[in-house]
């Protein structure tokens, strides 16, 4: 074992610059492979990102003809507790109202936020664009396409007619960007109590949204919650909603594996191919351990151990390598503002398993030499000097 | 004495279409500790009747005894066992590992055997180069030495595993003739201190006739034996 692992070793050194084009060749695979992998995972988490990161990523509503919980603060407490996932839990009371200003009549979306844990979700702080938040009673926020859609300005008085039936005036504390044009022409955004008050709920809200550490999680631990909450709740998710999305997702993966399975076949087609050159090269050497005694085994571990180290020499070059080029790509690849164009991820997870899987695609690339190795009958060599 | 090596008729054929047959039941018995030469015309069957007693070569016909065991019963990693403990070789052609130093080559049979070096076989080793006259190169990496180098280099190798038996083909064959002589002489002094036997292929009449016996081999048939 250990003499099969030396003669390797200095089978190795002795053809120094075969050894490194050996390496390099394996290395330039792993640092596509992880090149392409971190490019393609930057781009789905940027894009999940943009698409839900700000966003509920589970709802939970309720099933009565109301449509409104009431007594959400154990309720608050049980969904909490029941994962440690989940995050910004957050209540809320909204509903659809008729806005009116200057003469004009707007259909909107009021949304009575809690703004401590729902600044989770929505960022709210930031996306501030002009006055304060609606931290006051009959106080809101207006979207920024609808402010200048409608000439509201800051300080402005607005008024709603909603299901109570009595028009009710709200003054305009602030306006946010959320970077959605949709969301910024129909969100009106209160506190609870305001929501609550002009939709005369009292004390029960409509919703309550929360985010997830892992997103992808969301059907898993939406499920669970569902069975916790009971059928009086409902606990939807974003995944059930964006299927879309998933499938995108899924045929991107799908495509940056095959890249990296087909990267991988050509460096073991390479591999395989130069190592069964050094056996013709060592068989002299083969020859004479075999006279010597070495047997057919310890003879087909040399290539194999060529092939291990060959391998594990190749992915800690392809990590620097591949890291490398991420690095510069982040670094050169930039928009005018220096953002990179696209984050790329570096995931050390991945980086291993792409590590991993070239050195188990090296030694097994070994293996036709190391049979031949086996074969060898040492009359040959012997007999022909 | 007993015998170490028995060969009872054995015949070697080459080729599977067109057969050539190069030795013709060849009995023969080598008693321990002697020291024998082998000489012959070239092409008459020497170098395949040494091949066939150091296992590295099959008999078509005909049984080979290494002390007194039927080789042809063994498995190949009884044979790989039996080269390394009881066999050692000198070629022609000096047949050392060029990726390893003189002193490295001298240790290879006793690292495939047991692995581990211990302090007392690196001196061992170390005696034996000072023993072939090497004690100044034997660092040296294999293919950075001269011809003669490498012979002693290689029969300091053959000596590593204190075999009983060591096979050689023409070990001088491409040396000059007063390295030969160094050689011949380092041989029968070994064969004398350590009652190692030897089969020794030369074409020099003169050193075959320092040896007990002189084996002439004939077309494939033992010639002369005395
Ligand atoms: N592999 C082989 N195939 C066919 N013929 C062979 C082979 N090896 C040796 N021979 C033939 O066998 C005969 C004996 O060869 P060898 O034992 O090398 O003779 P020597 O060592 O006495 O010069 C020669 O005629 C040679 O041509
Ligand atoms: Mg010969």
């Amino acid at each position: 074992m250990k003499l099969a692992y030396n003669i390797a070793l200095r089978f190795l050194k002795a053809s120094k610059g075969q050894t490194f084009l050996i390496a390099l060749g394996i290395a330039i695979g792993v640092s596509v492979q992880i090149f392409i992998g971190s490019l393609i995972q930057g781009l789905q988490i940027d894009l999940v990102d943009t698409t839900i990161g700000s966003q509920s990523q589970i709802t939970i509503t309720s099933q009565s003809e109301e449509k409104l919980i009431d007594d959400y603060q154990p309720l608050l407490e049980q969904v909490a507790e029941s994962d440690s996932l989940l995050q910004h839990i957050t209540p809320v009371a909204q509903g659809q109202a008729l806005m009116s200003y200057d003469e004009e009549n707007y259909s909107v979306l009021v949304r009575g936020l809690d703004f401590d844990t729902a600044d989770g979700i929505y960022k709210l702080s930031d996306r501030l664009v002009d006055g304060d938040m609606a931290t006051g009673d009959m106080e809101v926020m207006i979207g920024l396409d609808l402010s200048e859609e409608a000439g509201i300005a800051v300080g402005d008085d607005i008024s709603f007619l909603t299901n109570v039936g009595q028009p009710q005036t709200a003054k305009v504390a602030g306006v946010f960007d959320l970077e959605v044009a949709n969301l910024n022409k129909s969100w009106i955004i209160s506190s609870i109590d305001t929501a609550q008050s002009l939709f005369s709920y009292d004390d029960r809200i409509s919703s309550v949204e929360m985010q997830l550490s892992d997103v992808f999680a969301a059907d898993v631990v939406a499920e669970q919650l569902q069975s916790v909450l009971g059928d009086e709740l409902l606990v939807n998710n974003w995944k059930a909603e964006n299927a879309a999305l998933l499938s995108g997702l899924n045929g991107q993966s799908i495509s940056s594996y095959m890249i990296q399975v087909f990267v991988m076949i050509s460096v073991l087609l390479g591999i395989a191919s130069v190592l069964a050159i050094t056996v013709i090269q060592k068989s002299r050497q083969i020859g004479i351990l075999k006279a010597m005694g070495i047997r057919d085994s310890a003879a087909s571990l040399i290539f194999l151990f060529q092939g291990l180290l060959l391998g594990i020499a190749g992915a800690i070059l392809g990590i620097l390598l591949g890291v490398g080029l991420a690095f510069a790509f982040t670094k050169f690849a930039v928009d005018p503002d220096g953002a990179p164009i696209i984050a790329l991820y570096i995931n050390p997870a991945f980086i291993a398993l792409s590590a991993v899987f070239a050195i188990t695609v090296s030694t097994l690339a070994s293996l036709i030499p190391a049979r031949k190795s086996s074969k060898l009958n040492p009359i040959e060599v012997i007999r022909n000097g | 004495m007993a015998n170490v090596i028995e060969l009872k008729k054995v015949n070697k054929e080459y080729g599977t279409q067109i057969k050539t047959k190069v030795l013709f039941d060849i009995d023969l018995a080598v008693e321990a500790g002697s020291f024998n030469s082998i000489i012959g015309q070239s092409g008459s069957g020497k170098s395949t009747l040494l091949n066939i007693v150091g296992t590295l070569d099959q008999p078509t016909e005909g049984e080979v005894l290494i002390n007194g065991k039927r080789t042809d019963k063994m498995n190949k990693n009884e044979l790989a066992s039996l080269r390394n403990e009881t066999l050692g070789f000198i070629f022609q052609f000096h047949y050392l590992l060029p990726e390893f130093t003189a002193l490295e080559n001298v240790l290879m049979p006793y690292r495939i055997q047991y692995g581990k070096v211990p302090k007392e076989t690196l001196e061992r080793a170390n005696e034996l180069m000072d023993l072939v006259g090497l004690e100044k190169v034997k660092n040296n990496l294999a293919s950075n030495m001269s011809g003669g180098q490498q012979q002693r280099t290689a029969i300091a190798r053959a000596l590593m595993n204190s075999p009983k038996i060591i096979l050689a083909d023409e070990p001088t064959g491409n040396l000059d003739s007063d390295t030969s002589e160094t050689i011949y002489n380092l041989l029968r002094d070994i064969n004398q201190k350590l009652g190692t036997t030897f089969v020794i292929i030369t074409h020099d009449r003169r050193i075959a006739e320092k040896a007990d016996r002189i084996i002439e081999i004939k077309d494939g048939r033992i010639g002369l034996d005395i």
